[in-house]
C-alpha cells in the first residue's frame, strides 16, 4: 500500500480544528506528549511499515 | 562477605616450560581465566585438544558481574558437562514487571515454552559460574584431558609468527616464552592481547554511569525483574532489582554522565540511596559496589590468522538483555569443534573464518539489540524523552504500545541464516525455526529430551525415516533416528511427514531434508566443514 498524500479527510476544516481543540489550554511540553502519544497511535494504526517510511520521508523538513 | 572471593583456585606454580631449554610449543593456549576462556578449554580439552588457560589472577571474579544466563548458555553448560549444578544453584524466573514513577506500566512473562529441559533464564553470579568452570576443567584435568591452568601469569607480549604464536608469559619468577599453535583470547573488554597487537575496537560510548551494587538482605520482593522509568527515589534516571541466590539483591541506579565516581562509590553516599528505594525499614548489607560506563563495539575481525578474539575481548554491548557474557559462550561453542577439526588435520583452516562471519553477525544483532534498549533507557535528546515517556504512558492503558517499552531484549541464540556452511533447506512444510542456521529447540524424546542426543560431533537426525551414518573426508555424521511426538513433530516436522536434519556439534541446523540421501548428506557435510 503507498502512503495517501491526496486529500483523504471528508471535513479537513473539522479535523484541523479537533486536533487545535486537543491543545486547548496544554503547555508546551503537555502539547508536545499529546503530538508524540498521537504519533504513536497512529503508527501502530496504519502498521504497514512501507507507509511509515514513506510518510517519514514526506514529512522531512526541505532543503 | 562471600569467601569465594577471596580462595586462591589456581595460584601460581612454576612449571617444566620455564626452565626449557627452547620454548615449549603447546596446541592452544586461552589468554584469560573469565567464564568464556574457561569454557573455551573445557570445550577443546573434551575433544583431547591441548590447552594451557594463563591468567594474571588466581581467583573468581571479585562482585556479581554478569548474572543473567540464558537457555542457550545452560544448554551449552550442559555439553560442557556442568548445566546441571548451574541451574539447581541458580534462581528462576519468568516475571518482569515495569514502572514508571510511581506506576507499575507493563509486566511481562517469559512465558517458557513446555518440552525443554533447561528453563529460559537464570539469575546466577559470575564467580559461581567461574567457580563451577574451574571445578569442570580441574575434573577432566584429573580424568587425563590434556588441559591445564596457569595462574599468576600474564602474557606480556605476543609475536604472530605466521605457523605459530610466540607467548611472552611473566610470573612472579620472571619471563619465558612460551609458544602456541593457536591463540585464543578472552581477556575481556580491555583486552591486553587485543591492544598489544594494536587492532582497533570501535563503535559508540554510552555516556551514561551506572551504580551497581550486590545488597544482602531478607526483604519481601518476589522473584522478578523489576525496573523503574524515573522512579521517586532516582529521579530522571532508571533502576533495577533482580534476585540472585544467597539471598543477594542486584540493584543497578542510573545516575548519569557527569559524576565523581570515587565519590558515588563510598558506602556512606551509597547506602542514602539505597534507604531511599528500599524504604527505612529494610535491613541489608553491602557485599559490592561498582560503577561502569558501558560501550557498543566490535572488533572489525575476530580472527587474526593465529589469535581468535572470543566474549567482550572481540565485542562488547550495553548490559541491558544480558548479551555479553551470553554470547561470549555463544562464541565459545561456535569456535571450539572448528578449531577441533582444523587442528585434527580433518578441516582446512578456512573453516576459522566462518567463525569470524557467524559470530560478527551475532555481535551486530547484540549491538543493535543493546544500543537500542539503551537508547530508550537513556534518551539522548529532549524529543527522544517525549516519546519514550510517551510510550510508558500509552502502555500503562494500550496493549499496542507494551511491545516498545525496552528495558531489555532479553539474549536469545543466534541464527545464522546466511552461513557459507549452510546447506540446502529441502523439507518441504518444515518449520521456520529449524530452518538452516537455527540452533536447534530442545524436545522431549524418551525420558530425556533431544539436545542430549547432540553433544558429540555431527549428528544426523532422522525422524520418521531410516539414517545411517555418513562420513565425509574423515568427519562423521552419526545417525540418530527417531520416531517423532510431541514437540519434536510441531518443532522439526511442521507439515512433513518426515525429515533428516544434518546438525553441527554446536548443535545448529546444517541442512535438512524430507528423506535420506547419503550422497546429498556427504555434499552438506563437506559444505559444513570448510571442504567446500
Amino acid at each position: 500500500m503507498d502512503l495517501i498524500l491526496t486529500p483523504n479527510l471528508q471535513k479537513a476544516d473539522d479535523a484541523y480544528a479537533a486536533l487545535l481543540a486537543a491543545h486547548d489550554g496544554l503547555t508546551k511540553a503537555q502539547s508536545d506528549a499529546l503530538n508524540a502519544r498521537l504519533i504513536l497511535i497512529l503508527i501502530n494504526h496504519i502498521g504497514d511499515p512501507q507507509v511509515l517510511t514513506q510518510a517519514l520521508e514526506a514529512a522531512k523538513p526541505r532543503a | 562477605m562471600n569467601k569465594i572471593f577471596e580462595l586462591p583456585l589456581y595460584p601460581y606454580a612454576r612449571h617444566a616450560d620455564q626452565d626449557a631449554a627452547t620454548p615449549a610449543r603447546r596446541r592452544v593456549v586461552v589468554i584469560g581465566a573469565g567464564p568464556v576462556g574457561l569454557a573455551a578449554a573445557i570445550d577443546l580439552g573434551m575433544q583431547g585438544i591441548e590447552v594451557v588457560v594463563i591468567d594474571d589472577n588466581d581467583k573468581v571474579s571479585f562482585g556479581s558481574r554478569a548474572i543473567c544466563f540464558a537457555k542457550r548458555t545452560l544448554e551449552i553448560a550442559d555439553r560442557l558437562g556442568l548445566g546441571a549444578p548451574l541451574v539447581e544453584k541458580g534462581v528462576q524466573w519468568n516475571v518482569g514487571k515495569v514502572f514508571f514513577d510511581t506506576r507499575k506500566v507493563y509486566e511481562f512473562n517469559l512465558l517458557p515454552e513446555d518440552g525443554h529441559r533447561r528453563p529460559a533464564f537464570i539469575n546466577l553470579q559470575q564467580y559461581y559460574i567461574e567457580d563451577h568452570l574451574v571445578a569442570r576443567l580441574r575434573a577432566l584435568e584429573a580424568e587425563g584431558a590434556p588441559v591445564s591452568i596457569r595462574g599468576g601469569s600474564r602474557v606480556s607480549a605476543i609475536e604472530d609468527h605466521a605457523d605459530h604464536v610466540a607467548l611472552t608469559v611473566s610470573t612472579p619468577e620472571g619471563p619465558y616464552v612460551l609458544e602456541a599453535d593457536w591463540v585464543i583470547a578472552c581477556d575481556g573488554a580491555n583486552s591486553p592481547t587485543r591492544q598489544a597487537m594494536g587492532l582497533d575496537f570501535v563503535g559508540r560510548v554510552f555516556e551514561d554511569n551506572f551504580l551497581i551494587a550486590d545488597v544482602i538482605m531478607d526483604a519481601e520482593f518476589p522473584t522478578e525483574r523489576w525496573f523503574w522509568f524515573d522512579p521517586p527515589f532516582n529521579r530522571g534516571q532508571s533502576a533495577l532489582l533482580h534476585k540472585q541466590p544467597d539471598g543477594v539483591w542486584r540493584i543497578d541506579l542510573q545516575l548519569g554522565w557527569d559524576i565523581d565516581k570515587d565519590h558515588e562509590k563510598k558506602p556512606e553516599n551509597v547506602i542514602p540511596r539505597l534507604k531511599a528505594m528500599l524504604g527505612d525499614d529494610v535491613d541489608f548489607s553491602l557485599e559490592w559496589v561498582s560503577i561502569y560506563t558501558f560501550q557498543c563495539r566490535r572488533m572489525e575481525k575476530f580472527r587474526h590468522n593465529r589469535v581468535i578474539f572470543a566474549g567482550d575481548s572481540a565485542h562488547q554491548v550495553s548490559p541491558f538483555g544480558a548479551r555479553g557474557a551470553n554470547s561470549g559462550l555463544q562464541d565459545v561453542d561456535n569456535l571450539c569443534w572448528k578449531l577441533a577439526l582444523v587442528i585434527k588435520g580433518a578441516a582446512p583452516d578456512s573453516l576459522l573464518d566462518s567463525y569470524d562471519a557467524e559470530r560478527i553477525h551475532g555481535a551486530d544483532e547484540n549491538i543493535l539489540n543493546s544500543s537500542r534498549s539503551t537508547d530508550f533507557i537513556t534518551p539522548k535528546s529532549e524529543i527522544s524523552r517525549v516519546f519514550r515517556d510517551a510510550v510508558l504512558d500509552l502502555s500503562e492503558h494500550h496493549a499496542f504500545a507494551r511491545p516498545l517499552v525496552n528495558s531489555g531484549r532479553l539474549s536469545m541464540p543466534c541464527r545464522y541464516d546466511t552461513s557459507g556452511l549452510n546447506g540446502v533447506d529441502a523439507l518441504p512444510g518444515g518449520p521456520d525455526r529449524t530452518r538452516p542456521g537455527a540452533p536447534c529447540p530442545d524436545a522431549p524424546v524418551g525420558n530425556g529430551f533431544l539436545l542430549d542426543h547432540l553433544r558429540q560431533g555431527f549428528t544426523l537426525l532422522g525422524l520418521n525415516t531410516d539414517v545411517a551414518d555418513v562420513n565425509a573426508g574423515g568427519i562423521a555424521a552419526r545417525a540418530l533416528p527417531l520416531r517423532a511426538s510431541g514437540a519434536l513433530v510441531q518443532r522439526y516436522l511442521g507439515g512433513a511427514e518426515s525429515a533428516v536434519y544434518l546438525i553441527r556439534p554446536d548443535q545448529h541446523v546444517a541442512a535438512r531434508w524430507a528423506a535420506f540421501d547419503a550422497t546429498a548428506v556427504r555434499a552438506a557435510l563437506r559444505r559444513a566443514t570448510g571442504q567446500a
